[in-house]
C-alpha cells in the first residue's frame, strides 16, 4: 500500500515519483504499466525495500502488510529481467533450495518444498539439471520457483520477459499463472507491454506523468502501430550481398549459421526472422562487416565500397573508420557500444573517428540530440539513461556518420510503445533517404510495419 | 557460441567422494613437505603418488590433461632449465628436482578442481571449517558469472569497431583498446554483480538468520583414511630421500 508516495533520486532534480496512491489487497493480481522512464522500476524497488535511502529521498507512506518494505523482505518474492544475474547455484534444485537455506529451514523440510515449487512452475527437468543448460525462459521459471519456494505473501515481477524471445516469454507467463492459481500469493507485475499479461491479472494501473491511473475492466493497450504514418520505401540499387555465407565458431560441431543468400537494397528494409539458434544475429555480424564468413562471402557493391583504401569489396576488411560511414550497426544491448561519459561526446565520436572536423562533428551531435529529444540529457552519462533512451541513443550514434546500410539486432526488443514508434519512424526516415535497413527481429509488428522483404532463417 | 555461458556442475568421479576439506588437508600436508625439501627424491615419490590419482579424478584423456596443465608444465620446465643454466654449481639433478617440485605442488590443485563441485566445496568449507557463508556462497555466485565475461569480451570488441574504434597494426593502440574493452567489461561485471547481489538479498541471503544447508556435508571414515594415507606417502617420500642420502631440508643450513 502506498499513500502520497514520492521518490526522488539524489542525482536528479525532478521527482521520479510524486503523489502515488496504490492499494493492493491480499491475493490480488495487479499489472502496473506505463512508458519507460515513468518510474515503474523505482516504485518496484521501493516496494521490495531495496531502494538505497542514501541515494533517494522519499516522502509519503509505503507499507507491505502494514510494515515498512525493508522489514517485510522475508515476505517478498522477486523476479527481475536478467536470468543470469539471478541464479546462484550450478544445479536447478540447489538454486531453489538457496532461499530456503537462507531462511534457516532444516534440510528435511527443504527438499519437499523444492520439489513442490518446481512442480508449481511446471519445470520440466529434475533437480540435478545444470542451470547453464537451460534456455532463458526455463531459467526464469527456475528463478520463479526459487522465489515461490519461500512462500512469499507478495510476488513482484519486474518485466520478467523483457529479455526473452516470444516462446520463452509465454513459458514464463504460463508458469506465473500456474503457480499462483491458488490465490495465496499477491502478484504485482510491472511491464510496459501490457497486452500479454491481461488474461492473467485482475486489474491494470497505469503510471503516467500525472501519477497512477486505474484502467477500467476490459481495457486494452492501444496498438503501437495504430495510426503510424511512415514515409514510403524509396527503393534503390543493391548495396550488399551475402553469397552462400555461413559461419561456424572455431571448435564448434555445428555451424552457427548455415550458408545463406541475402540481398540488401538501398531504400528498402529487410527483416531477418526465424527461431532461436538459427544464426540471425550471426548473419547480422557478417553483413555488418564485423565477422568474416567461414564459408561463402559478403560483397559490397562498387557504389558502397567507393573510396575505401585499396578498393576492397569485403566489408570485414575495411578499416573501422571506413566501415562506420558505410555500414552502421546497432547491437541488441546498447550499453556495449557506449564509449564516452557524455551523450554529446558519444554522438560526436563516430564523425570524429571517420575524419570529420571537430566543428562538423559537434554540429551533427547537436542536431541528432535535438531530433531525438535527448537535448535535456546532453551532459548526462549514457549509462544513466533509461532503457528506451539508451536504445534511441544507440541508433543515433550510428546515424551520426550517415552510413548507407543500417544493420540492427532486435531494435525494438523490450521497448515501450512510445520508443517503438520512434525507432520505427526513425528507420523509415532513413529508408526514405535511400538507406538500406536490415533488422534482425522477433517482432511481428516491426516486420508488418516496416519490412519490404523478409528473410526467414 | 563456442564457449559455455556459465560454469556447470563438475562430473561425478571417484575422487569426488572424498570430502573437499579432507582433500584440502591433504594438499596442506603435501605442500608443507614439498616446500621444506629441496632434493629430487621427495618430489619424485610424491608426484608418482599424485599421478596414480589421475584416473580417480577422471583425468585419463591425455588431451584433456594437457589442456588443463600445459601452463603448469611449461612453468615447471622453465624453472628447471633456468636453475640448471644459472645456478653456480649447476647440477642437472637440482634442476629436475625443482621442476618436479613445482609440478607436485600444483597437481593436487588440478585434481581438486577436476573432482570437486564448487557447490560441495562451499558446503564443506562453511560446515566443517566455519568459513563465512557470505564469503563462500558469494564467491560461488560470482564464479558462475565468470565465463559470461568471455562471451562479452568478444561482443564489446566488435561493438568498438562499429563505433570506428580499432587498433589496426599499431601495438600501442592495441594495448589502449584492450584497456578500454577491459574497462567496459568491468563496468558490466560490476552492474551484473550488483543485480545478482540484489537478487540474492531478495531471497534472504545474509539476512541475519543462521543459514541451514540442504545438501549437508559429511566427514566419513574414508576421508580420515585419505588424509592418513597422504601423510604416509609423504613420510615414505622423506624416508626414501633420507635413506638415499639426497635429503636436504631448507631449514637445515
Amino acid at each position: 500500500m502506498a499513500r502520497g508516495l514520492g521518490i526522488r533520486h539524489a542525482s536528479r532534480r525532478a521527482w521520479a515519483l510524486a503523489g502515488v496512491d496504490l492499494v493492493v489487497e491480499p491475493g490480488e493480481r495487479v499489472l502496473l504499466t506505463g512508458a519507460s522512464g515513468a518510474g515503474k522500476s523505482t516504485l518496484l524497488a521501493a516496494l521490495a525495500g531495496i531502494l538505497d535511502p542514501e541515494s533517494a529521498e522519499q516522502t509519503g507512506e509505503l507499507t507491505v502488510d502494514g510494515i515498512p518494505p525493508a522489514a517485510a523482505r522475508g515476505r517478498l518474492g522477486m523476479l527481475a529481467q536478467d536470468p543470469d544475474s539471478q541464479l546462484v547455484m550450478t544445479r536447478a534444485g540447489d538454486d531453489v533450495a538457496f532461499g530456503l537455506e537462507n531462511a534457516g529451514l532444516p534440510a528435511e523440510e527443504i527438499w519437499p518444498r523444492v520439489d513442490e515449487a518446481l512442480r508449481a512452475v511446471g519445470f520440466g527437468y529434475g533437480r540435478d539439471r545444470p542451470t547453464q543448460a537451460l534456455s532463458g525462459g526455463e531459467k526464469q521459471r527456475l528463478v520463479l520457483a526459487g522465489a515461490l519456494a519461500r512462500r512469499p505473501g507478495l510476488l513482484l515481477l519486474d518485466e520478467p520477459t523483457a529479455q526473452l524471445d516470444p516462446d520463452g516469454a509465454a513459458l514464463v507467463r504460463s508458469a506465473v499463472a500456474r503457480a499462483t492459481a491458488d490465490r495465496r500469493t499477491t502478484v504485482l507485475v510491472v511491464d510496459h507491454d501490457a497486452g500479454p499479461w491481461l488474461p492473467l491479472v485482475d486489474r491494470v494501473v497505469e503510471l503516467g506523468p500525472d501519477g497512477l491511473v486505474e484502467q477500467p475492466a476490459g481495457w486494452r493497450p492501444p496498438s503501437r502501430a495504430a495510426g503510424l504514418e511512415l514515409p514510403p520505401a524509396a527503393g534503390g540499387p543493391v548495396l550488399l550481398t551475402a553469397e552462400a555465407a555461413g559461419f561456424t565458431y572455431r571448435g564448434a560441431p555445428e555451424p552457427a549459421l548455415r550458408p545463406v543468400d541475402a540481398t540488401v537494397r538501398g531504400g528498402t528494409a529487410l527483416a531477418v526472422t526465424g527461431g532461436n539458434g538459427r544464426g540471425k544475429s550471426t548473419l547480422a555480424l557478417l553483413l555488418a562487416g564485423l565477422r568474416a564468413p567461414t564459408t561463402g562471402q559478403v560483397v559490397a557493391a562498387a557504389e558502397l565500397a567507393a573510396g575505401v583504401r585499396g578498393g576492397g569489396r569485403a566489408p570485414v576488411r575495411w578499416r573501422a573508420g571506413e566501415l562506420v560511414t558505410r555500414i552502421g550497426t546497432v547491437f541488441q544491448h546498447p550499453e556495449q557500444q557506449f564509449l564516452t561519459g557524455r551523450l554529446r561526446d558519444e554522438l560526436a565520436l563516430g564523425p570524429l573517428r571517420s575524419g570529420s572536423g571537430a566543428a562538423a562533428a559537434r554540429a551533427t551531435a547537436e542536431e541528432l540530440l535535438e531530433r531525438l529529444g535527448l537535448t535535456p540529457f546532453a551532459e548526462a552519462n549514457p549509462y544513466t539513461l533509461s532503457g528506451g533512451q539508451q536504445r534511441r541513443l544507440s541508433v543515433a550514434t550510428v546515424l551520426a556518420t550517415s552510413p548507407r546500410v543500417l544493420v540492427l539486432d532486435e531494435p525494438t526488443f523490450g521497448q515501450d510503445a512510445a520508443t517503438w514508434r520512434e525507432v520505427v519512424t526513425l528507420l523509415a526516415e532513413q529508408r526514405a533517404r535511400g538507406c538500406a535497413v536490415v533488422a534482425v527481429t522477433h517482432d511481428a509488428d516491426l516486420v508488418g510495419a516496416l519490412a519490404d522483404a523478409e528473410l526467414a532463417l | 557460441m563456442s564457449v559455455p555461458l556459465s560454469l556447470g556442475p563438475v562430473a561425478d568421479v571417484p575422487l569426488s567422494r572424498i570430502n573437499p576439506v579432507a582433500q584440502l588437508t591433504a594438499i596442506g600436508i603435501v605442500t608443507l613437505v614439498l616446500l621444506t625439501s629441496l632434493d629430487v627424491v621427495t618430489p619424485a615419490v610424491v608426484l608418482a603418488a599424485e599421478l596414480c590419482l589421475l584416473p580417480a579424478a577422471g583425468l585419463t584423456d591425455l588431451r584433456e590433461l594437457w589442456r588443463r596443465t600445459w601452463p603448469l608444465l611449461l612453468g615447471a620446465a622453465s624453472v628447471g632449465v633456468v636453475n640448471v643454466l644459472l645456478a653456480r654449481d649447476a647440477d642437472p639433478l637440482t634442476g629436475v628436482g625443482l621442476a618436479l617440485r613445482v609440478i607436485a605442488l600444483a597437481l593436487p590443485g588440478v585434481l581438486l578442481v577436476a573432482a570437486t563441485d564448487p557447490v560441495r566445496l562451499a558446503d564443506a568449507l562453511t560446515i566443517h571449517w566455519r568459513v563465512s557463508t557470505r564469503f563462500a556462497y558469494g564467491a560461488l555466485a560470482a564464479l558462475r558469472l565468470a565465463p559470461l565475461l568471455v562471451a562479452e569480451f568478444e561482443a564489446v570488441r566488435l561493438a568498438r569497431r562499429t563505433r570506428g574504434v580499432e587498433a589496426g597494426r599499431n601495438p600501442v593502440a592495441r594495448v589502449r583498446l584492450l584497456a578500454g574493452v577491459a574497462f567496459t567489461l568491468l563496468v558490466g561485471a560490476v552492474r551484473r554483480g550488483s543485480r545478482l547481489a540484489t537478487a540474492m538479498d531478495a531471497r534472504g541471503f545474509d539476512s541475519g538468520v543462521p543459514r541451514s544447508n540442504a545438501r549437508g556435508s559429511r566427514l566419513r571414515r574414508r576421508d580420515a583414511w585419505f588424509v592418513v594415507v597422504t601423510a604416509a606417502v609423504c613420510a615414505l617420500a622423506v624416508g626414501l630421500s633420507v635413506v638415499s642420502g639426497a635429503w636436504s631440508p631448507v631449514f637445515v643450513g
